[in-house]
């Protein structure tokens, strides 16, 4: 894809071998397939967060969702949700995106009370979400808050790869001025192109399995099955 | 802590049959569901591969597929698949595709086997066969109905009222009267015991006995009506109604292992179903002229569409309607003879096609011939058979029974001919059968006498009955003229889907749905030497052999019965919203539960009209004689 990508197999192993925690020195242990493995054999977790807002450092997290799955199947039986008391007061603003008030938080967890299991479900596979700037930097944020260390790992990004492939999505002067739209990479809209039904966003396992769902399609329709995983993962 | 998918578990709750599994089921489903997104032309599972899920389509469009590779169905949104290799032999039984790009839940086998296991209404979903959800859905509608459902001897107000056959009419004036009856049974006392030898009404009195001022020692015999029809005590009401329009007579001695046990008579059943259609017949007999007729079939549509609302059966409808028809036929008959005067040679005036069969409904056109006696000369007799013929089909016209298209009417001179002549018509079609004579003759082959000296109609069914079923030829030729209309495939939102997979937005249904059926019944009918005219007695007829398979005639009797239904109930629902009733319909005008059953009903037919080819090639024997009506 566009940007130049680590070798992440190397580097969850550094990061193995300089971590302290021992929950998150089992996740970089488990690390991740090589960057050659064919997509059809990578197993995935999609994951969605919902926030107080768009900013890690001054925003917390609310909700988990997760579900394992692979080029063929999502796997139901592996779903995953999680509630937690966000460090920071919840803004009037977002509880009316996510739907989470303080009552629902009144008797969560704190994340770090469900960092393992987090953990655990995450271990080994290769995770997937809607647009890269909130889970990774929001979860670095918020163990780096938690236990002193952050954390690194490889995710595919299906928002990037809607970019990737509409690369004239904006509208140039002369169609702006017919009053031409941008083409919308938003989770829904893609998922749109693609046939698949419309959800109510919002809802972090909703969107963590539409996430999955979106990738499905999007491998179906543009990507050989054998594509090497180094060119998805960012 | 597992999570459920509430998306996927809201939107199963919403189709059957999940929406009346428990809630627990349904979580079970949702935490143990996988989902999987497949493209437009991707294979979703093979015939004999192994049986793994149950599939459900969230979004997007399936087509499933017989073995042979022909399309057995086409799948929307909340339709399900994949139960009958879960059920079965635990392999693929009908392949699928993608048509379009769709998103699946996949039902592990396992939960599949709990929910099966442990949910009575889901097992019954599932597992159920097509042809008896179809007889389940009609012995439900038929249940609702009481004329249905009422026997007749719930009608028997008091024991018939008899006297021996040899008394007067005097004396037997006097026993009505003082018994208060508007009819008497006579009883044959000569034999013993004593038998039922005949019938006489007040009408009978009035019209044979007063209008020719019969001394009152005029034997009681001579006056009587002899030829009795009887109807027996645990036959149904309509039943009863239907033999009074078809015999038009109005009172039915009732019997119970051979002994009478009452009479019923018109205004029993009239008082029991005060809507009557055989109140609409009673009035067609009162009226003296083509104006007052006309008049009186204005009541037509409207008496269809009570029968519909009270749930009434196709076969009573039918029935009705036609008992209506041939009033009208009859009653035009009676006035034109008025005025032309008494025929000059016997004649039988003849009902063809749907009048005949007993199913007609209300977008109907007249069909009907005439046979005269041999002793018809053309020069002497044939102006006034002419104006007769003439006079009851302009009447029809007027009645609402538009003109035949093809000119099947008895003012066609080639449809208004003596005994003989209609004997040599039938021979050579079927003696010497060519497809296209009989595509145009078909309709010939369901007559009925309404008029005049039935019994040359009846010598006509005879001389058919005897010779359909020896001449292998003619039945393959009607075969081959019953398969040009084939019915569809099924619904696909709001199309209706072709055996070849094309999509229309409407349907005829009775060309594509109720005329294949009647016409591959007729051809077993005539391959069993039945008699019968009307579609389910016709079955009745090839039940009693070995003709079809088993299950043959139910399923047949079924579809029919539903499709139908189905089409009597969009008619009465356009004459209600003041439309022009017709037979088409657009598969958006059909609830579910149509759709469905309809779809299930097209198969029979489908499977039927492969029977029918395979059954009658040319040149392949008559049927084996164990297989002829005893």
């Amino acid at each position: 894809m566009t940007q130049a990508t680590a070798d992440w197999p190397e580097q969850l192993a550094l990061c193995a071998a300089n971590a302290r925690d021992p929950r998150l020195k089992a996740f970089f242990e488990a690390g991740c397939p090589n960057g050659n493995t064919p997509i059809a054999e990578v197993p995935m977790v999609a994951m969605d967060f919902e926030t107080t807002g768009l900013d890690p450092n001054r925003h917390s997290i609310v909700s988990i969702g997760l579900v394992h799955f692979d080029y063929h199947r999502i796997q139901g039986a592996s779903a995953r949700h999680w509630v937690v008391r966000p460090v920071l007061p919840l803004h009037g603003q977002s509880v009316a995106v996510h739907g989470i008030t303080h009552t629902d938080i009144g008797d969560a967890p704190d994340l770090g009370e469900i960092v393992e299991e987090l953990l655990t479900a995450l271990a080994g596979k290769v995770v997937v979400v809607h647009y890269r700037a909130i889970e990774r930097p929001f979860l670095d944020v918020a163990l780096k808050y938690r236990l002193d260390e952050g954390i690194r790992f490889p995710v595919i990004d299906t928002m990037a790869i809607e970019a990737h492939l509409h690369p004239n999505r904006h509208p140039n002067w002369w169609r702006k001025l017919r009053g031409d739209k941008p083409l919308s990479i938003r989770l829904n809209d893609s998922r749109s192109r693609y046939h698949l039904p419309h959800y109510p966003p919002h809802h972090a396992l909703t969107d963590a399995l539409a996430t999955a769902e979106l990738l499905q399609a999007q491998l179906q329709h543009h990507f050989d099955p054998q594509t090497p995983l180094a060119d998805l993962w960012l | 802590m597992q999570a459920e998918l509430i998306e996927i578990r809201n939107h199963l709750s919403q189709h059957p049959p999940f929406d009346e599994l428990p809630e627990s089921l349904l979580e079970l489903i949702a935490s143990n569901v996988e989902v999987s997104y497949v493209r437009a032309g991707t294979a979703i599972c093979r015939f004999g591969d192994p049986s793994t899920y149950l599939y459900y389509l969230r979004s997007g469009a399936v087509e499933i597929y017989r073995r042979s590779g022909e399309l057995y169905n086409r799948l929307e949104e909340g339709e399900f698949f994949g139960q009958f290799g879960l059920m079965m032999n635990k392999t693929v039984r009908f392949p699928a595709n993608a048509l379009e790009d769709s998103l699946l839940y996949l039902i592990p086998a396992a939960v599949f086997q709990t929910l099966w296991e442990s949910d009575d209404n889901f097992a019954d979903y599932v597992e159920i066969e097509d042809r008896t959800r179809l007889r389940s859905a009609i012995s439900n509608r038929e249940q609702g109905n009481d004329l249905m459902t009422a026997k007749v001897s719930r009608l028997i107000g008091r024991p018939a009222v008899t006297a021996p056959t040899t008394v007067r009419l005097q004396e037997a004036a006097r026993i009505m009267t003082e018994q208060g009856v508007s009819s008497l049974l006579l009883m044959d006392e000569s034999q013993s015991p004593a038998v039922m030898a005949g019938i006489v009404t007040d009408r009978d009195l009035r019209t044979r006995a007063l209008v020719d001022a019969l001394p009152s020692e005029t034997p009681i015999q001579d006056i009587m009506s002899n030829e009795l029809i009887t109807i027996r005590a645990d036959e149904f009401i309509f039943e009863a109604m239907l033999s009074m329009l078809h015999n038009n007579v109005h009172h039915l001695p009732v019997v119970d292992k051979g002994e009478p046990r009452g009479v019923i008579s018109l205004s029993d059943v009239i008082k029991y179903e005060s809507q009557n259609s055989l109140y609409l017949v009673s009035n067609i007999y009162h009226q003296n002229s083509v104006k007052g007729l006309k008049k009186v079939s204005k009541d037509v549509h409207a008496s269809f569409v009570r029968m519909v609302n009270e749930d009434a059966n196709s076969h009573i409808i039918g029935s009705a309607m036609a008992g209506i028809g041939r009033s009208f036929t009859q009653r035009l008959l009676e006035l034109g003879e008025e005025t032309l005067g008494p025929p000059p040679v016997p004649y039988c005036f003849m009902a063809l096609g749907s009048m005949a069969r007993d199913e007609q409904l209300v977008v109907t056109d007249q069909d009907n011939a005439m046979i005269l006696d041999d002793s018809f000369d053309p020069a002497q007799h044939d102006d006034y058979f002419l104006a007769l013929a003439k006079f009851v089909s302009d009447g029809l016209a007027d009645c609402g029974y538009s003109y035949c298209t093809g000119d099947i009417m008895a003012t066609n001179p080639k449809w208004r001919q003596p005994l003989r002549v209609w004997k040599a018509y039938f021979s050579d079609w079927i003696e010497n059968p060519k497809a296209e004579a009989l595509l145009n003759s078909n309709i010939f082959f369901d007559l009925d006498g309404i008029y005049g000296d039935t019994g040359m109609a009846e010598a006509l069914k005879s001389l058919i009955a005897s010779k359909a079923g020896d001449s292998p030829r003619f039945l393959a030729f009607l075969a081959r003229n019953a398969l040009n209309r084939t019915p569809p495939l099924g619904f696909f939102r709001t199309f209706v889907m072709e055996q070849d997979g094309k999509q229309n937005n409407t349907f005829n249904l009775k060309r594509r749905g109720t005329a294949p059926l009647s016409d591959l019944i007729r051809i077993h009918a005539l391959a069993v030497g039945s008699t019968a005219q009307n579609s389910f007695e016709r079955l009745r007829d090839i039940g009693a052999t070995r003709l079809l398979p088993e299950g043959g005639v139910e399923n047949l009797r079924d579809a029919l019965e539903f499709i139908a239904i189905v089409r009597i109930r969009h008619q009465a629902l356009a004459i209600e919203d003041g439309r022009e009733p017709d037979n088409n319909v657009r598969p958006e005008d059909l609830s579910t539960f149509e759709r469905n059953h309809l779809k299930d009903a097209f198969q029979v037919v489908s499977s039927a009209q492969k029977f029918l080819r395979f059954r009658y090639q040319a040149g392949s024997g008559r049927p084996r004689s164990n297989e002829r009506r005893s």
